[in-house]
């Protein structure tokens, strides 16, 4: 969970040689007075890549949008944009697109004369303005919704006209903060699909910031997890699943069950019990950690011959699995994956824990 | 006034409506009694001949033929035309500056700025006669500056202008600033990340999203101009003569009651013409807040907005040149700097009465010789000023209670219903607000002249009554709209029943709301005039007719401790606001 202050996320964005750095953070950082919102954070993205700024609530991944899009000038570090110094350029001189949360459309402005607005502060041709913006407007498929007022059309909609607007001037990063928050989950994920459409289409490099794990899981080429204005762990959305860096991303992301305790050779003594950690781990003795299992690694056996055992307080039926909610002795209520078609378990019945070793993982706290 | 909609009701009870639709009645029927139809019999003895009593036309050829009579209609109309212009200019940036302020403060700021507005417009233009006049602080001050003119500085049209602008600023401050807190502010980051230069962002996006405002201002600015007498009576020449000081002479002095009502209608026709304009360009539910998406075509908007377009692209410009050679003053710090300075001047007028009533001279005069209560004691010591401060006390409180229920029960029927009587009894409501107040009382003045309620204190409660309506039926809509019923709903499901769903979760949540409504009702109670001057006879008089009289008769320095009075009244009123605030936010 803890991380030194300058985090300079290595892990893939400087590793891979070749792709070509779109923006770079340079010990980018924002206070208000006292209270820091942004820590000083180092961040390379690559051009064309779709990278998601993830995070609960107050970890600064929106003032980590503003700076980037110009809205908000940092306290201190610098703003790298194709190579070239851009801090002190204002917001309407960047190359830079945003889709705001609740999509900002001019309410005075038709669809047609919202999405013509920043061709018209390009000072471009009345003529070419009228065809981008009609294939601006195809693409989303709101051709027809042209002369219409924005309060006019449905949430949806709204968010396509903003999708629109954004993509008519081919800005080479887009930014989206919390875009699709507001719709309801089909068109969420209708969205969703239409903007990796998009994405690949144009080839721009499109920063997206949510607070929603799946949403951020199933969009982006990497996920900048931040929390409490630092990066918690930078990496596609399989490393961040699959490895963690600390506890708060194996939390954040994905159901995980965790036990705590001190490590005593390759275990670690938890209120539940000792449990073996996985052999590839590197603990020393006397160290506090954690272990953890996703409940897909996690099989149920019956109590007896197993590492936990407790009893079965929920089992939430969700189609293609049952989720098992099992109450260990300790108070801990861990999750197990069944696959559908298998024999129902009756609630209080008392049942056992097994897993793979080596498909846990072991995380020092 | 901005967060109402009358096409859109807030609820929708499909199984309710309409049954909370009669609490409107009570309204309706006092508006209808007391000033739609006595506005109407007035009205109509316009055309009736004095002589004979037969139908004619003779007080409107008299009107436009004479060259007095037209030459007053002229001035009356180009003063209110250039007061309107000026307040939207000077006001403009002062809401814009609250609306970017924190809460707080801007709640701090406007009472600053509504303290003048409450003092009663008479004050502050009696003050402007002692300040302005051939010995006042201004003229002491130019003189000592080498400056020419010091001692001329009354009676001119620039001073009535001033004055006028003076009293009217705060009004269209609180007109427009509630649409312009209404404008998202990302809207305008979002022109900006669309390539927008900080003016286009102002002039294309922000400006025309605040115009609903800055029109229902001028408006309610014109017509409230238009009906102003205080002003240049007190501090304008024979050539800054309006209308309403017209009907006056010819009411109260010359008994001319066709005249005098021909010029009311005058006064009418101006205003329904004005709203009329209005209705056309902005649509007339707006001035609910209601939203008039209006054609995308519409030849008006397309060149509003072709207009915006330019005016942001020439000011885009001035700035990038601004921006190469002057960078040094921040636009920002000019604005506080515009805004403090507009402030202290609104605030100037009623502060400089506190020195003046504690003078110990015989005559007002700023800055005082001397100090000391000897004016206190002799206010004190006054029996008709005591009486005249008890009196507006007392009809200040029962003309709020009268406006507040009424008000209340029509705002609360409005709220839930949504009637098609509805647009109808919401006109009804605000339309005193858009009637001169001179009007009003010349109308009630006929009325109850007829039932001999003349010189009464029911007929001020009454009159005062229609005025503040409006008002306090905006404030008590804007409360019953904003309040969200699914709570009583839900206290009602919890198991309260009617009246404890009413004193436990209705009443908690509305209270603010019902108090500042109470407070307005006193308060345009306590500083009104006209309707004083007309209803009021005789011993019967409120304070700012005793006010009035000592201005036209005799001017002392009790008058000034008066005013200190009111001052004190006024403040204590918004102290009773602010603590009424809810604290959750």
């Amino acid at each position: 969970m803890h991380m030194p202050g300058n985090i300079v996320a290595t892990s893939s964005a400087t590793g891979k040689s070749g792709a070509e750095i779109k923006l770079h953070a340079q010990g980018l950082s924002k206070s208000y007075g006292t209270s820091v919102a942004l820590h000083p954070i180092e961040l390379k993205i690559r051009s064309g890549e779709l990278l998601t700024l993830l995070g609960p609530s107050g970890s600064g991944k929106t003032t980590l949008l503003q700076l980037i899009c110009g809205l908000v000038e940092p306290t201190n570090g610098r703003l790298v944009i194709d190579g070239k110094d851009h801090t002190e350029t204002t917001a309407n001189k960047r190359d830079i697109g945003v889709v705001f949360q609740n999509y900002a459309l001019f309410p005075h402005l038709t669809v047609q004369e919202n999405v013509a607005f920043p061709l018209q502060m390009r000072k471009l041709d009345a003529a070419l303005i009228r065809t981008k913006v009609q294939n601006a407007l195809a693409m989303v498929g709101l051709v027809e919704f042209e002369k219409r007022f924005p309060l006019e059309l449905s949430g949806g909609q709204q968010q396509r006209v903003a999708l629109a607007r954004c993509l008519v001037y081919e800005p080479s990063i887009i930014l989206m903060d919390e875009s699709l928050s507001a719709l309801d989950r089909k068109l969420r994920e209708t969205m969703q699909i239409e903007i990796k459409r998009i994405h690949r289409e144009t080839k721009s490099t499109i920063v997206f910031v949510t607070h929603d794990q799946e949403e951020a899981l199933a969009l982006s080429d990497r996920i900048c997890l931040m929390n409490a204005g630092r990066i918690e762990q930078l990496g596609t959305p399989e490393e961040i699943y699959e490895r963690p860096a600390s506890t708060f991303a194996a939390e954040f992301i994905g159901i995980t069950n965790l036990l705590r305790g001190h490590v005593e050779g390759m275990t670690l003594v938890t209120a539940e019990g000792v449990l073996p950690l996985p052999p590839s781990c590197r603990a020393s003795n006397g160290e506090r950690g954690a272990l953890i299992i996703r409940p897909e690694q996690m099989s149920l056996v019956a109590a007896g011959n197993c590492f936990l055992s407790g009893c079965v307080t929920e089992s939430i039926y969700a189609g293609s699995e049952t989720r098992v909610l099992i109450a260990l002795r300790s108070g801990a209520v861990f999750t197990v994956r069944r696959q559908a078609g298998q024999q129902l378990l009756q609630l209080g019945s008392e049942v056992g824990l097994n897993w793979e070793p080596r498909q846990s993982q072991y995380l020092k706290s | 006034m901005a967060d109402l909609a009358i096409a859109a009701p807030a609820s929708n009870h499909t199984s309710r409506r309409g049954s909370a639709f009669w609490l409107v009645v009570p309204g309706i029927v006092f508006l209808l009694a007391f000033f739609l139809l006595p506005t109407l019999q007035m009205m109509s003895i316009s055309f009736v001949e004095r002589a004979t009593g037969d139908f004619g036309v003779s007080a409107y050829v008299k009107l436009f033929g004479s060259k007095v009579y037209s030459r007053v209609l002229g001035t009356t109309f180009m003063i209110a035309f250039q007061v309107t212009v000026l307040c939207l200019l000077l006001g403009y940036p002062l809401a814009y500056w609250l609306s970017q302020q924190p809460a707080r403060r801007q709640r701090i700021a406007l009472m600053f700025i509504l303290l003048p507005f409450w003092t009663s417009p008479l004050v502050l233009n009696f003050s402007w006669l002692v300040l302005l006049g051939r010995n006042g602080v201004v003229a002491l001050v130019m003189s000592n500056l080498g400056l020419p003119g010091g001692d001329d500085l009354l009676f001119s049209r620039t001073t009535v202008l001033f004055a006028m602008i003076h009293t009217m600023l705060p009004l269209t401050v609180v007109t427009m600033l509630p649409v312009m807190n209404t404008v998202d502010k990302r809207l305008t980051m979002a022109a900006m990340t669309l390539g927008a230069s900080a003016p286009q962002a102002f002039w294309q996006i922000y400006l025309p999203l605040c115009m609903r405002g800055v029109a229902t201002a001028g408006l309610l600015v014109f017509i409230s101009a238009l009906g102003f007498f205080i002003t240049p009576a007190l501090v304008g020449g024979r050539q800054e003569t309006m209308i309403s000081q017209l009907i006056i002479t010819q009411i109260q002095q010359l008994q001319n009651w066709q005249l005098g009502s021909a010029l009311a209608v005058v006064l009418i026709a101006a205003a329904l013409l004005t709203i009329f304009l209005y209705d056309r360009i902005f649509g007339l539910s707006t001035m609910s807040g209601g939203q008039t998406a209006g054609s995308a075509e519409g030849k008006l908007r397309l060149f509003g907005i072709a207009l915006t377009k330019r005016v942001g692209g020439f000011f885009s410009r001035v700035g990038e040149v601004y921006g190469r050679t002057i960078r040094g003053l921040p636009a920002r710090k000019l604005l506080s700097a515009y805004c403090t300075l507009v402030i202290a001047i609104l605030l100037f007028p009623i502060i400089a009465f506190i020195p003046m009533a504690f003078t110990e001279g015989s005559f007002l005069s700023f800055p005082p010789k001397g100090l000391g209560i000897r004016w206190f004691e002799a206010y004190a010591a006054s029996p008709l000023w005591v009486s005249a401060t008890l009196r507006s006390f007392a009809i200040g409180i029962v003309a709020a209670a009268l406006t507040l229920v009424i008000a209340s029960f029509a705002a609360f029927a409005l709220a839930k219903s949504s009637s098609r009587l509805a647009g109808f009894a919401f006109l009804l409501f605000m339309a005193p607000m858009v009637v001169p107040p001179i009007v009003i009382a010349i109308s009630l003045f006929y009325l109850f002249a007829q039932l001999q309620l003349i010189a009464t204190d029911i007929s001020i409660v009454i009159g005062h009554t229609v005025i503040a309506m409006p008002i306090v039926f905006v404030i008590l809509l804007a409360t019953f709209k904003g309040h969200d019923w699914r709570l009583d709903q839900v206290a009602s499901t919890l198991g309260a029943n009617r009246f404890q769903v009413v004193r436990r979760v209705t009443l908690p949540l509305v209270r603010s709301g019902v108090v500042v409504g109470f407070v307005t009702g006193f308060l345009q109670s306590f500083q009104e005039l006209t309707v004083a001057i007309f209803l009021g006879g005789g011993l019967k008089t409120t304070l700012p007719k005793q006010m009035w009289d000592d201005i036209t008769l005799q001017v002392n320095p009790t008058l000034a401790a008066a005013a200190v009075v009111v001052l004190l009244i006024v403040i204590i009123m918004f102290v009773i606001i602010e603590c009424m605030q809810p604290r959750r936010t």
